[in-house]
């Protein structure tokens, strides 16, 4: 099962300029602890190339929900970078098979 | 107490009837986030804003009157966008004709938070600098680099301009929460409670159903909670919301940090008190033992020129990394600037076989080198020929005359780092004027 068939939402956002982050929401509890029982930082390493020391991944009971966070590849607005707003990174979270 | 956010950015419009409805009871102050690191280093870099002059202009227009006939203190921050004293007397500027135009006379405070190269090369041979991010660190260079640097400030600035009792506060670039909790905690209320309405409330109606950052949002601050409940009938503020907009754009959910201390939201409770008020309470602030200001800052990177085109041919679209290629060698042969001088690349959008856009993307070191590449670049691409190709009149589909688009300065972030401060006021100056008198 993909990570996007469990959330309800799946979004990415930056985080300040040098941070992405990504909020997951889940319907209920039970749902929120498989993604989470599923989502591992070497699973996220491997979608976004990405340094596994450098992700922190939080759970937030209160509403369902899950937070990942790493560093931009690219500084927001940088040269290289494609999405100012960081907020159309989600897909590769979203494909990983939990 | 009652504050009001008129929405949670100045310039993107909120309904009237919220405001009139808002200002139908006591309001004891109105706030409005103006700014945003958001939309990139553009804005701070080039002295504009991101946001419309006029959207500016109306949203203010409608609540500049309703606060100052009710005595309520109005405070902005992160005025013209990137909070720069440059962006700063924009909305000053806007201000004050807004005040000519309908007569209001009132005391203006202005708090400027821009920050000289000095004040932080000393910082860093002091050693008081501390990076966000551990790829992103800072030296004397990226300082000297810098076109301009500004400090965000947190609610000390502002709670000085509320002991001198003025009634519009224009604050450079601060922290979204300092304008809704400067207030709360110069008429006495928990610091706690206090920035994590604050939180919640710059947003404007992002905590609603239907969500909406162009919306107007009430919030009441008691004693030991506080109270949130959207301007709008059309809207509700539900518990679910409000938590889980605690979580957004922040790396942790559970804690809100400030140039103050940090506000641990472990034990918040959030209740449903009726079909659109939730009630918030538990939050609790921990004052910081070293004070710290985050200052920003952008580097001119060269100037862009950009061309747009698509592409319908599924042979093109196939053969595509030999043009890119072919293009990018023909490129470096043919221009008579080093490779140093310019970045030049691709950017693909869609992959259906039958349709895909691209970019192609050239800063230069001068808006010329840009020109130049780009167009090199634009020709050889629309000409490229390629093994069996048939559409031999052309590759790209421009859908402009002229094809080339000059796109401008390019900035970077060179700055984006915490400062260790003595005081949390002594990057700012300030003024206090009296309008229409």
């Amino acid at each position: 099962m993909k990570l996007i068939e469990l959330a309800r939402i799946l979004r990415s956002k930056n985080a300040g300029p040098l941070y992405i982050t990504f909020d997951l929401m889940f319907d209920n509890r039970e749902k929120m602890q498989k993604a989470l029982n599923g989502i591992t930082k070497e699973k996220i390493e491997k979608a976004y190339n990405v340094d596994q020391k450098l992700i922190d991944i939080i759970s937030y009971e209160i509403v369902d929900s899950i937070k990942i966070t790493f560093p931009r590849k690219c500084i927001s607005g940088s040269i290289h970078d494609d999405d100012v707003y960081g907020c159309q990174q989600h897909m590769p979270l979203a494909n990983i098979e939990i | 107490m009652k504050i009001v956010s008129l929405c949670g950015l100045l310039g993107y419009g909120y309904s009237e009837e919220a405001l009139d409805i808002a200002f139908s009871e006591n309001v004891d102050y109105v706030g409005v986030d103006a700014g945003s690191t958001d939309p990139g280093p553009y804005y701070l870099g080039s002295g504009k804003s991101f946001t419309d002059r006029a959207a500016v202009k109306r949203d203010l227009a409608l609540a500049l009157p309703k606060a100052l006939e009710q005595r309520a203190p109005f405070i902005i921050g992160t005025a013209g966008g990137a909070g720069g004293a440059v962006h700063t007397d924009w909305l000053v500027e806007i201000i004050k004709e807004i005040a000519s135009e309908q007569s209001l006379s009132f005391k203006l405070g202005i708090i400027y938070s821009d920050v000289d190269k000095d004040y932080v090369l000393s910082k860093l041979d002091a050693g008081k600098v501390i990076p966000m991010c551990e790829t992103f660190s800072l030296d004397k260079k990226a300082v000297n680099d810098s076109e301009r640097i500004v400090s965000q400030i947190g609610i000390a600035p502002i709670l000085d301009m509320l002991k001198e009792k003025v009634d519009v506060i224009v604050a450079g670039r601060a922290c979204d929460t300092a304008i809704y909790a400067a207030p709360c905690i110069y008429e006495g209320y928990d610091p706690g409670l206090a920035f994590h309405m604050a939180k919640i409330m710059e947003c404007g109606a992002m905590c609603c159903e239907p969500v909406a950052a162009a919306d107007v949002m009430q919030g009441y601050m008691h004693k030991d909670y506080f109270e949130l409940c959207p301007a709008n009938p059309a809207r509700r503020c539900s518990a679910q919301r409000a938590a889980a907009h605690t979580m957004y754009e922040q790396t942790n959910p559970f804690m809100i940090y400030e140039p103050d201390g940090e506000i641990n939201l472990k034990n918040s409770k959030f209740e449903q008190i009726d079909e659109r008020t939730v009630r918030i309470s538990g939050s609790v602030f921990t004052e910081a033992k070293e004070k710290t200001l985050k200052l920003e800052g952008v580097k001119k990177v060269g100037y862009r020129t950009v061309c747009i085109g698509g592409i319908y041919d599924p042979l093109t679209i196939e053969n595509f990394d030999f043009i890119e290629k072919t293009v990018k060698d023909f490129v470096k042969q043919n221009a008579s600037f080093s490779p140093d001088d310019y970045t030049f690349m691709f950017r693909r959008y869609g992959s259906a076989e039958s349709n895909m856009g691209i970019v192609i993307d050239v800063v230069g070191k001068t808006q010329e080198i840009a020109d130049t590449i780009c167009s090199l670049a634009r020709s050889r691409t629309l000409h490229c020929d390629y093994i069996e190709r048939k559409s031999s009149a052309g590759n790209v589909a421009f859908p402009f005359s002229p094809s080339d688009i000059h796109v401008g300065e390019v900035y970077e972030f060179s700055v984006f780092h915490l400062v260790k401060v003595d005081s949390l006021s002594e990057t700012v100056k300030t003024k206090i004027e009296e309008v229409g008198k």
